[in-house]
């Protein structure tokens, strides 16, 4: 098993230095300009000088190169030194956002907190819901609870967050009066700070709606993965020998078939994990929740070339890890597959 | 020798159906027999004749729905298992009737070892500590003959061969030591060599064990050399019941005539002496209201038709469902 993470590991980074030329280059030849945001007063010759500043004049390899020696290298070490003081950092330039002039890292992990605080919370409370709902409803098929299931992943796969967000705000931020206990805050507010039970009531309260838009879509998802995985399974074979065996219903669904069935669905909810980032871009934009997902949408507006390159390639490094997350779980899962 | 009197299993009239999209297939046509201590009481019929679905009845292993049991009792240790509670019946599915399925690939559960299978019936049933649970389960290993049976026990199914897995089905059935055990085709799936070695092993634990033993399957051959008695099915219904010697002396139904000529015979056996059984299986759409065999039967008569036969006795503890038979004892009686 070892050996197989390892030589996954190393296959891993011929792949993701494909990636990362890949978004530079895209990046790179998509239209934008980083001065277009700055006021039409200034002269062209100014804003030329400021395009220069920004490292626009060199060629192409030579700035894909130091994009990702700063990416792999400098800013990881960095970050160490600044841990441990081990060494001095070293003595390169941060990789300055072109927007904020902040290091682009630095307000990663900055915003990093409030997207895993609320798009994290929303993945795990998706899923907590989703598998007893999955594994009653494939124990129970066709029963009224079953068919309620089926209609609510329906909506959950079909309305999109960003028609279900606002949902949300008409009726639990609209509607309802502002004493009431159904009224929820439609605007996440980063400033707060948890430090006694009040505060963190409120917390709780302005996380629910954006939770819920989420946790909607993660339901629909991995229950109906879940009811398929187990339906498949409470016809086989084995069931029916742990039955013949005189176990009981509890015994035979909750252990042997369940232990079964998740094993496709844990590989599922770990694929999962890199689409939440993915997914939260909208639904931070409409809660405004200053996370990481809403970073990219005003970087992106803004023509921040060096900031969406860096969210992007640490979305694809999230996408390959958790592949490889997601292969030896299965491995461990299953005692059928041996990877070496 | 088996005791005529008594019986520890004993079905009357069990009808079971399954609803599916067609319709309704009546897989078990008000099927009677009883089995007596100690027996080994052999089932034979072509594939689709029920055998199957007759015997998970008896422990309602079918999944309900699609499958109904219609009417019928399952006596048991006083009891009717088609009408006792959840709790009882469970008591004797794996402790008092054990059961060994058709397909060893795929009856054990891949993700658990094969000595926590062993050990599941054992801790529930006998009531024993981990460690007792452990012992008794090599125990039982060694008994199906698996060799190095310590280590096996840590292993999965996957690495067992079909041979090896047969056993461990077997060795799981008998675990708690059960008067009553239900093979349904223990051999199929093996090749001749493991068959001969599984269906010695089964007549030796029988006759040591003193258990009786259902053992349903294709091979006439197999029926002739280890049952006391054999049930023919066809069609749903047991159409024939003797002891084995007087069946393979003696059918009296067309349909089990028909089968034993259907098997090469060991002394002078051609490819051309093999005959098939023209016609197709019955189609099981509705409660049979004439005699299943009718179609392919050869000595048919009108009534057929119009009835279905009741098994009659046609000689000594023989019974046969049809009417020709029937009449034929009856004419040399008068
Ligand atoms: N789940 C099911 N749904 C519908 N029909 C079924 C189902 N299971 C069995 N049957 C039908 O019941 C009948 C009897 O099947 P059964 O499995 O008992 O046959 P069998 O005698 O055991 O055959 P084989 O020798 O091939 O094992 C067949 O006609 C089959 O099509
Ligand atoms: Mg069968």
């Amino acid at each position: 098993m070892l050996t197989y993470v390892i030589r996954r590991l190393l296959m891993a980074i011929p792949t993701l230095i494909f990636i990362s030329l890949i978004i530079f280059l895209l990046l790179d030849l998509a239209p934008g300009d980083p001065t277009s945001q700055l006021p039409l007063t200034i002269p062209d010759e100014v804003r030329q000088q400021i395009r220069e500043s920004l490292g626009l004049g060199q060629p192409v390899h030579i700035r894909y190169w130091k994009w990702l020696t700063q990416m792999v290298y400098y800013e990881p070490a960095y970050y160490l030194s600044q841990a441990t003081g081990w060494f001095d950092p070293p003595e390169v330039a941060r990789m300055l956002s072109w927007q904020t002039r902040a290091p682009v890292m630095d307000i990663i992990l900055e915003r990093l907190p409030q997207t895993l605080r609320v798009v994290g919370l929303a993945y795990v409370v998706g899923v907590l819901i989703a598998l007893p709902i999955g594994i009653i409803s494939a124990y129970r098929q066709y029963s009224v609870f079953d068919q309620a299931g089926t209609f609510v992943s329906m909506i959950g796969y079909s309305i999109p967050p960003f028609f279900s967000g606002v949902l949300m705000i008409v009726i639990f931020s609209v509607g309802m009066p502002r004493d009431s206990f159904w009224w929820f805050p439609s605007v996440y507010d980063t400033t707060l700070k948890v430090v006694d039970w009040e505060t963190f009531w409120k917390q709780v309260r302005q996380m629910v709606l954006p939770v819920m838009v989420l946790a909607l879509q993660t339901t629909a998802q991995i229950s109906r993965f879940m009811r398929a995985s187990m339906l498949d399974n409470l016809g086989q074979d084995y069931v029916r020998t742990a039955r013949a065996k005189g176990l009981t219903e509890s015994v035979v669904v909750m252990k042997h078939v369940l232990r079964n069935s998740m094993i496709p669905v844990v590989t599922v909810i770990a694929l999962g994990v890199p689409a939440i980032f993915g997914g939260a871009i909208i639904t931070e934009q409409i809660f405004k929740v200053n996370g990481i997902g809403q970073f990219l949408i005003i970087s992106i507006q803004a023509s921040d070339v060096p900031s969406v390159q860096t969210l992007t390639f640490i979305f694809a490094v999230l996408i390959v890890l958790f592949n490889l997350i997601a292969d030896v779980l299965y491995g461990i899962l299953d005692p059928r597959i041996r990877y070496d | 020798m088996p005791d005529p009197g008594q019986t520890v299993l004993e079905v009357r009239n069990l009808k079971t159906v399954f609803q599916t999209r067609g319709g309704e297939v009546h897989a078990v046509n008000d099927v009677s027999f009883e089995l007596r201590p100690g027996e080994l009481l052999g089932v034979v019929g072509e594939s689709g004749s029920g055998k199957s679905v007759t015997m998970m009845s008896l422990l309602k292993l079918l999944p309900i729905p699609p499958a109904e049991i219609r009417s019928g009792t399952v006596k048991f240790d006083g009891k009717d298992l088609l009408r006792v509670d959840a709790d009882t019946l469970r008591a004797v599915r794996g402790g008092k009737i054990g059961f060994v399925f058709q397909d060893p690939m795929t009856s054990l559960n891949p993700v658990f070892t094969v000595g926590m299978q062993l050990m599941e019936p054992l801790r529930k049933h006998m009531g024993l500590s981990k460690s007792a649970a452990r012992t008794r389960a090599r125990e039982l290993l060694e008994l199906v003959g698996i060799p190095d049976a310590a280590r096996r026990l840590k292993d999965y199914p996957h690495q067992f061969s079909g041979g090896m897995r047969q056993r461990v089905m077997i060795a799981i059935a008998l675990a708690c030591d059960p008067k009553v055990l239900i093979a349904d085709e223990p051999t199929t799936a093996l090749d001749v060599t493991i068959q001969a070695q599984i269906i010695e092993l089964m007549k030796e634990l029988q006759e040591r064990l003193g258990m009786a033993v259902i053992w349903i399957t294709h091979d006439l051959g197999v029926i002739a050399g280890i049952a006391d008695r054999v049930l023919v099915m066809y069609g749903g219904q047991i159409v024939e019941q003797a002891p084995v010697r007087e069946l393979f002396a003696n059918p009296r139904h067309p349909y089990t005539a028909a089968l034993l000529k259907t098997v090469p015979s060991v002394r002078g056996a051609r490819a051309d002496r093999l005959t098939i059984i023209e016609g197709q299986p019955p189609i099981l759409n509705a409660a049979p209201a004439a005699c299943p065999f009718r179609d392919r039967c050869e000595r048919r008569i009108e009534r057929c038709a119009r009835e279905n036969p009741a098994r009659e006795p046609v000689g000594p503890g023989h019974d046969a469902a049809c009417f020709v038979a029937a009449a034929e004892v009856e004419s040399a009686h008068v």
